[in-house]
């Protein structure tokens, strides 16, 4: 085990900072105010671009660092401030999203990052690079968000834990392959950011029909009153 | 590792475990004081522990009459167990013939019974507070146990040893290296010693009377000698959790030889490692407000959830 100690120092900073931002999934998933969830959101953003730099900074791959300003500007600053003003205009942002069953989800989370692990172990055979210990969290960092998104029921938080999966598919690329190809990320960045619009377009409309952002309202069927 | 039938050894263990005794209410005043002067209010003189424990050492005892032997036997079980966990953990010396005898999970243990005979002590007369208090305690040991073993197990698995002394060497002789693992274990274990020494964002020291209390809610009925034993001990309990924590975590400065030099550098260093700590302590509960009892839970459930991912991330990310 001594072996982890003579790392290079920024490879174990690398590893620190996705335990960091593993712990600030397991944050998103236990808050209850629409407001903290936004801002832990905002803190795993600011993670993983400072992740992304680094990972940069190590392999010496330049377009990396594009992609680093890139999250940090939209996912630890853009996409947050468009959210908490969003929910400051529909009133919501002090509001209590109740998690369901907090102790049951935090067990599942932790079970899923063990079941993470355990699937991506031949994955780590495979390849050499440093970030490969990270795989397994960036795949947990994506169950988590899914299980986020069926433990909510406010459609804000429900875009929040979106949000963050596709942090967790970008950690995935950075860990996985050192960052996609600059053209897809430009796209992606370019879609997350009219997907975060377009859901605040949709925040009005929901509340507009059926006057709350509670979606399980809308899995009752029943008449309009008339 | 020492010479376990070395005479000197013992000797010094026993020294170290009567120094650890002595200093106890020295400790607690330190983190009293820190407060007092963080908060604008004169602090207690340095001996006020000892002034304090003299005075209760004298007074008679009276005892409830609904008190039964247990309640009677319960304040020297609960300060021998304090003792015999200060006993086994590395203080002065990190290499002690006892950590032979007794690993981190006796510790544990040892932890454990104590608390079982204070909850129990609670209990016993029959008032409502007693079994208020107890009934919290219990609630929140069940929580803050696993978390705290969950920790032993991180250090464990990473020194290959439950035994403290092994890991404590481990952590001296290898390279410093920033671990996932062992900065969450280090929160984690924080956040127990908050809880399980009955500090102010989970119960409030200072108090007899508020209604959300736990420790004093079980030994409200405990006077002269036998109360004076159950306020040393929660000291004791204080002092173990803090040289648990800057022991375990920030070992440089301890000493592993009986060299009187290397011992002086180990006593100069813990003192500075805990006023830290103390002082650190005390601006925590400055700035921090009691919890409403309810929250709790949620608390200990952060401190259970950072310790497996201290332990995740020791599996995951440094296993090499």
């Amino acid at each position: 085990m001594t072996a982890y100690a003579d790392l290079p120092l920024i490879e174990q900073l690398i590893r620190t900072f996705a335990a960091l931002i593993l712990v600030s999934s397991f944050a998103l998933l236990a808050q209850a105010r629409v407001v903290a969830a936004i801002q832990v959101f905002a803190w795993q953003g600011f993670l993983l671009s400072a992740l992304t730099a680094l990972v940069a900074w190590n392999s010496g791959l330049p377009h990396l660092y594009i992609s680093a300003v890139l999250s940090l500007v939209l996912k630890a600053l853009f996409i947050p401030w468009l959210l908490i003003r969003q929910s400051r205009r529909l009133g919501i942002l002090r509001d209590f999203d109740a998690v369901i069953r907090p102790g049951l989800t935090l067990m599942a989370a932790g079970t899923l990052v063990i079941f993470c692990y355990n699937v991506v172990i031949p994955v780590r055979e495979f390849t050499q690079i440093v970030t490969r210990d990270a795989i397994a969290v960036s795949l947990a960092l994506v169950m988590i968000s899914l299980l986020m998104l069926i433990t909510r029921r406010k459609a804000i938080t429900q875009v929040v834990a979106f949000m963050s999966l596709e942090n967790g598919l970008f950690f995935a690329a950075v860990t996985a392959t050192q960052g996609m190809p600059m053209v897809v990320e430009l796209g992606i960045a370019f879609d997350v950011l009219i997907a975060a619009v377009i859901f605040g377009v949709f925040f009005f409309h929901i509340r507009d029909s059926i006057e709350t952002l509670d979606v399980d309202q809308l899995s009752r069927l029943r008449e309009m009153d008339e | 590792m020492a010479d376990y039938l070395n005479l000197a050894g013992w000797l010094a263990a026993l020294a170290q475990t009567v120094l650890f005794v002595a200093i106890a209410p020295l400790f607690a005043n330190w983190v009293k004081r820190a407060k007092c002067t963080l908060q604008n209010r004169r602090p207690p003189p340095w001996l006020q522990p000892y002034r304090d424990l003299r005075r209760l050492f004298g007074k008679e005892v009276v005892l409830a009459h609904t008190a039964s032997h247990v309640f009677r036997i319960a304040p020297y079980i609960v300060f021998g167990t304090a003792v015999l966990a200060a006993s086994i953990i590395p203080f002065i010396l990190a290499e002690i013939p006892f950590a032979a005898m007794a690993d981190a999970i006796v510790l544990v243990g040892t932890l454990a019974l104590g608390r079982f005979f204070l909850a129990l002590a609670g209990l016993d007369v029959g008032t409502s507070f007693g079994g208020m208090g107890s009934s919290r305690e219990m609630t929140f040991a069940a929580l803050a146990e696993p978390a705290m073993l969950m920790v032993v197990f991180t250090l464990a698995m990473l020194a290959s040893s439950t035994n403290l002394s092994t890991v404590v060497g481990f952590f001296l002789e290898q390279p410093l290296a920033l671990r996932p693992s062992l900065l969450f274990g280090l929160l984690a274990l924080l956040l127990v010693g908050i809880a399980e020494t009955g500090r102010i964002p989970v119960d409030n020291p200072a108090t007899h009377l508020e209604l959300t209390m736990i420790h004093e809610a079980m030994i409200l009925e405990y006077t002269g000698r036998h109360l004076a034993l159950m306020e040393y001990a929660s000291q004791l309990k204080l002092a173990i959790y803090a040289v648990l924590t800057v022991n375990l975590f920030l070992p440089w400065g301890i000493s592993r030889t009986l060299d009187p030099a290397s011992v002086g550098i180990a006593v100069l260093a813990l003192t500075a490692k805990l006023a830290v700590l103390g002082a650190l302590l005390a601006l925590a509960e400055t700035l921090v407000a009691k919890m409403r009892l309810f929250r709790v839970p949620t608390f200990l459930a952060v401190a259970f959830t950072l310790s497996l991912i201290g332990m995740l991330s020791f599996i995951m990310l440094e296993g090499h």
